[in-house]
């Protein structure tokens, strides 16, 4: 068994990090695009949390925490937004969005 | 005391603490307020900026740091402070009548307001990554909800949908280039970044994180190539908001970037000199290229703010050798132009009517023949917009071209003064429709008393500052020496 090492959750982070841009691009649901936003803010706080560990300072897992809080902010307000778009439209695509060239 | 507070914070935090207390009596006087009383509300919204501002004329001159190191209050956060009261105190002023036309109830209009404001005062003084991050974010979620806050508007749901999408991955970009930095220094205080970067060696990383950051910064700056949220949303929020989100937020997108990068990565200036450089020719052609052909007012709006973010780079990639003559232009240009376009905007919202949407060109037909006064303070704006002397966007341009060729960026001011020339004709576009066609139909416009105060405010603002600029110019000198002096001493020439 090899042990694990940051460079291990680095890599880990990395890849969310760039599954979620991925998401981010090329899905048009806004509800998927929303979880890939999260996956990216994740990929940050194991970055944060595997940086705070291998420094032996909190202040990354402080950050993380603070970071978990904005992102459930996020969340609440956007999806607040996407129900009262839906409402008036009923439908969560993207390409849907065309009342102003997008 | 909470561990980590000095008594004296509680003296240098007082604006922070006052607005807060406002948001939340506001949000308390709109659930105890009667139906009919509920416009009330913008006054006690007013009166508490009011405070606010009041609270920060004995910071003048103080240059400390607050909450064990997290905030600074300096020369630097008060101005910026100054700019972001003025502007929120104007948007309420041209929000009560628009919010009576449009249905919109006003309490938590302006609770969000106020909310949007606290999150500017802190990005403007945040010294901590994680500071910054969370006066980003109060910012930036207020503004997500005020975009969308016309819920039975389509256009105001899908500005709010998209200005979400992108402000929520610009976030994630930013905050995962913080994330690097954190790993790179160890820390998240910005000056102690500085520090730990000054004796590290450049490395791949380090210029990951830095395009990262800048590229999650220039979402909120909307800079090209990141603007493309940025005509849809203008278009779609409310048109009050829209001139808060487009002077507001993009001085303390613009706070935040200078203190990020001029007092944590000065080191790295030859990185981000060169990528801020790229975006600054971009943004500015390309959204002053867009602007020519767009018939929509606030379109053509958001596309010349995006024009003139691409100014304000001018004077940041020039600090990168000369740091106070670019940091100076840049807070000079960037107070002008909030005078500038919060009055363009005003004469928009005064196109609103019961009767008529007023955001497209035409609208503006005839306008000096039906209200001489706004016409004439619009040709003002659009003249000062251009750059036109002896207006304020005259002083601010000069001075970001000079600041230019100070730091010998000459192509830079070159392709700054082509711009200017190429924004004249959409300026003077709108100037043709209000003086040579014919008048358009529907309702009188009517110039309210809010509305009068607001026009006279911007107007004074954009005729005094250009004919005497003096005054303006001591006040952003003091405010950029007060960024980042130690941080400045360590870049690389």
């Amino acid at each position: 068994m090899t042990p694990i090492t940051p460079v291990h959750y680095i890599v880990l982070s990395a890849a969310l990090f760039t599954i979620g841009v991925i998401g981010v691009l090329v899905r048009r649901n806004v509800i998927v695009i929303l979880m890939s936003i999260e996956l990216i803010l994740n990929a940050v706080n194991i970055n944060l949390i595997a940086f705070s560990r291998q420094l032996g300072d909190p202040v990354g897992q402080v950050f993380a925490i603070f970071i978990i809080c904005v992102a459930a902010a996020e969340a609440a307000v956007g999806l607040g937004i996407i129900l009262a778009f839906y409402r008036n439209k009923e439908t969560v695509n993207i390409d849907e969005m065309s009342l102003m060239r997008w | 005391m909470p561990p980590g507070f000095a008594p004296d914070d509680f003296w240098l935090l007082l604006p922070e603490i006052l607005l807060a207390t406002t948001a939340v009596v506001v949000l308390g006087a709109d659930a105890l307020l009667p139906r009919g009383r509920q416009g009330l509300a913008a006054w006690i919204a007013l009166g508490g900026l009011g405070a606010t501002a009041a609270a920060l004329v004995p910071l003048a001159g103080t240059h400390a740091t607050a909450a064990g190191g997290l905030m600074a209050v300096d020369a630097f956060a008060g101005f910026f402070k100054l700019l972001f009261l003025l502007a929120a105190a104007l948007t309420i002023l041209m929000s009560t009548r628009y919010l009576a036309v449009e249905g919109a109830r006003p309490g938590t209009y302006y609770v969000l307001v106020l909310c949007a404001t606290l999150g500017m005062l802190f990005m403007a003084s945040a010294l901590d990554l994680v500071t910054q991050v969370i006066g980003l974010e109060t910012m930036a979620v207020s503004f997500y909800i005020l975009a969308g806050f016309l819920k039975p508007n389509r256009r105001s749901n899908e500005a709010a949908v998209k200005y979400f999408l992108l402000g929520a991955f610009s976030l994630g970009l930013l905050l995962y280039g913080m994330s690097l930095l954190y790993g790179l220094t160890g820390t998240t205080m910005l000056r102690d970044i500085g520090t730990a970067l000054a004796g590290l060696e450049r490395s791949r990383w380090l210029g990951l994180a830095v395009i990262l950051v800048v590229a999650g910064l220039g979402f909120k700056i909307a800079a090209v190539p990141f603007h493309m949220w940025a005509p849809d949303v203008y278009e779609g929020a409310p048109t009050p908001i829209t001139a808060f989100l487009s002077v507001g937020s993009k001085a303390a997108s613009f706070a935040m970037l200078l203190r990020l990068f001029f007092e944590a990565l000065p080191a790295a200036n030859a990185d981000w000199g060169l990528l801020f450089y790229a975006l600054a020719i971009l943004t500015m052609t390309v959204g002053n290229l867009a602007a020519l052909t767009q018939s929509n007012l606030k379109r053509l709006l958001a596309y010349s703010s995006i024009a003139h973010a691409g100014y304000v780079l001018i004077g940041v990639v020039a600090a990168t050798s000369v740091p106070q003559v670019g940091i100076k232009a840049a807070l000079v240009y960037l107070l002008v132009y909030a005078f500038m376009q919060i009055g363009a905007f005003g004469v928009v919202t005064m196109l609103r009517r019961h009767d008529v949407i007023g955001e497209e060109l035409k609208d503006m037909s005839g306008l000096f023949t039906r209200n001489p006064l706004a016409g004439a303070s619009m040709l003002l704006f659009m003249l000062s917009l251009g750059g036109i002397p002896p207006t304020a966007g005259f002083m601010g341009k000069f001075w970001l071209f000079s600041a230019a060729i100070d730091g010998g960026y000459y192509w830079l001011a070159v392709i700054g003064v082509l711009n200017s020339a190429v924004s004249l004709y959409y300026y003077l576009r709108v100037v043709v429709f209000m003086w040579f066609k014919p008048q358009a139909t529907g309702s009188p416009v009517v110039l309210g008393p809010a509305m009068g105060v607001l026009l006279a405010v911007t107007v004074v603002g954009t005729l005094a500052l250009g004919v005497y600029p003096r005054a303006l110019f001591d006040l952003a000198d003091v405010s950029a020496r007060a960024l980042g002096a130690a941080g400045i001493a360590t870049m690389v020439r």
